[in-house]
């Protein structure tokens, strides 16, 4: 009888988990999707808060090893005014295969949005002179001050980094 | 404790040396470039000097794993076919080291130019020397280079045109439209271009 109580409770845990689970699920089945005039504002808020902008995809292999730093720096900073958006650089036919899967596996903090702009030769120079294209790229900025990393990051740099527009 | 000065003076210059080495700039537009000699996916090595005949040269890094580069495969074979014959061959560098990007090696290569029926040569840049001098950054990286004077130049820097994502969507040929500049003996328009890709990989 015990056995079988104890049975049922672990049932009602599993399945409450799994509830839980595909309630986060539904959030993540839509991403914004921008091109660059619609990202560009977020580019250049003029407030209070120091912005982590991570331009990456699901493809990029140093992106996705890099992501966690990101989430941690969220983590860790959300705190003090700072705010971490992860911008997906994915393949527009490859957003239901493979972007949407990506987010509801690993449940990301920071928010993602899509930059769906093909004519990259215009927006690249604008997000950043010396941007060659390549990611993992990251912009970090605030009202008084804006670098541009064009580089993967381990946590310690990045917060080193984070740490200059802190002070 | 002399040792230890000693150790640490020569890791600070270790430190420094290994970031002021590192090349950041490569080549712009106008520039002369160095010739190289690297092992093709057909165990021939190939240099640019071999091409007595060529105008000029395509000279693509690009690699077998970054989807930008596959997404552009059969444009680079295109881009081959359309301008080999008029003396603007395609020479295809693979810049990654295979140890920091797995499915980039020699072997993984040949694999690749076979299955695609590359049309040119597919080169390994072993030790990773050549993609510094040129100052790639990513896959896939284009450098249009014209023979002048005896002497290799760089004439176009960037992409292959304007939608990497969709050939039937592209409204700009960079590329093409470089190559035909030079061929009727013009300085090409749009001489740089930016697209997305993938870094090149080191350890």
């Amino acid at each position: 009888m015990k056995k079988i109580q104890i049975f049922f409770c672990l049932a009602i845990l599993v399945v409450s988990c799994k509830e839980e689970g595909s309630n986060d699920l539904v959030k993540t089945d839509t991403i914004p999707s921008y091109n660059y005039k619609e990202l560009a504002p977020l580019l250049s808020k003029n407030d209070a808060k120091t912005y982590v902008i991570n331009f990456w995809a699901t493809w990029c292999a140093p992106c996705v090893k890099e992501l966690p730093a990101f989430e941690k720096l969220l983590d860790t900073y959300k705190d003090q005014n700072v705010e971490v958006l992860l911008v997906s650089l994915d393949f527009p036919s490859q957003i239901q295969s493979k972007l949407i899967p990506f987010l509801k596996k690993n449940q990301l903090k920071a928010q993602v949005v899509l930059l769906n702009d093909p004519d990259q030769d215009s927006w690249i120079p604008k997000i950043n002179e010396n941007w060659s294209g390549a990611i993992p790229a990251t912009l970090i900025y605030n009202s008084k001050k804006r670098a541009f990393y064009e580089r993967s990051f381990e946590y310690e740099a990045l917060e080193n980094e984070l740490q200059k527009f802190l002070n | 404790m002399k040792t230890i000065k000693t150790i640490l003076l020569v890791s600070v210059f270790a430190l420094i040396t290994a970031f002021t080495l590192k090349p950041i700039d490569g080549y712009t537009v106008g520039d002369i470039a160095t010739d190289f000699k690297l092992e093709n996916v057909d165990g021939t090595m190939v240099s640019m000097s071999d091409y007595e005949d060529a105008k000029g040269f395509v000279v693509i890094f690009t690699c077998n794993t970054c989807p930008y580069s596959v997404a552009y495969e059969d444009r680079i074979i295109a881009l081959d076919k359309k301008y080999k014959s008029k003396g603007y061959p395609v020479i295809a560098i693979n810049p990654n080291d295979p140890k920091a990007s797995n499915g980039d090696s020699l072997a993984d290569m040949k694999v690749r130019a076979k299955a695609k029926g590359f049309t040119f040569p597919y080169l390994f840049d072993d030790g990773q020397k050549v993609y510094p001098q040129y100052g790639a950054t990513k896959t896939p990286h284009v450098y249009i280079l014209k023979k002048e004077k005896g002497k290799i130049q760089v004439a176009y820097i960037g992409a292959i045109d304007n939608n990497s994502h969709n050939p039937d969507s592209v409204t700009k040929k960079y590329a093409e439209d470089a190559i035909d500049a030079l061929l009727a003996g013009k300085t090409p328009e749009k001489s740089t271009s930016r697209a997305i890709g993938c870094s090149i990989k080191s350890l």
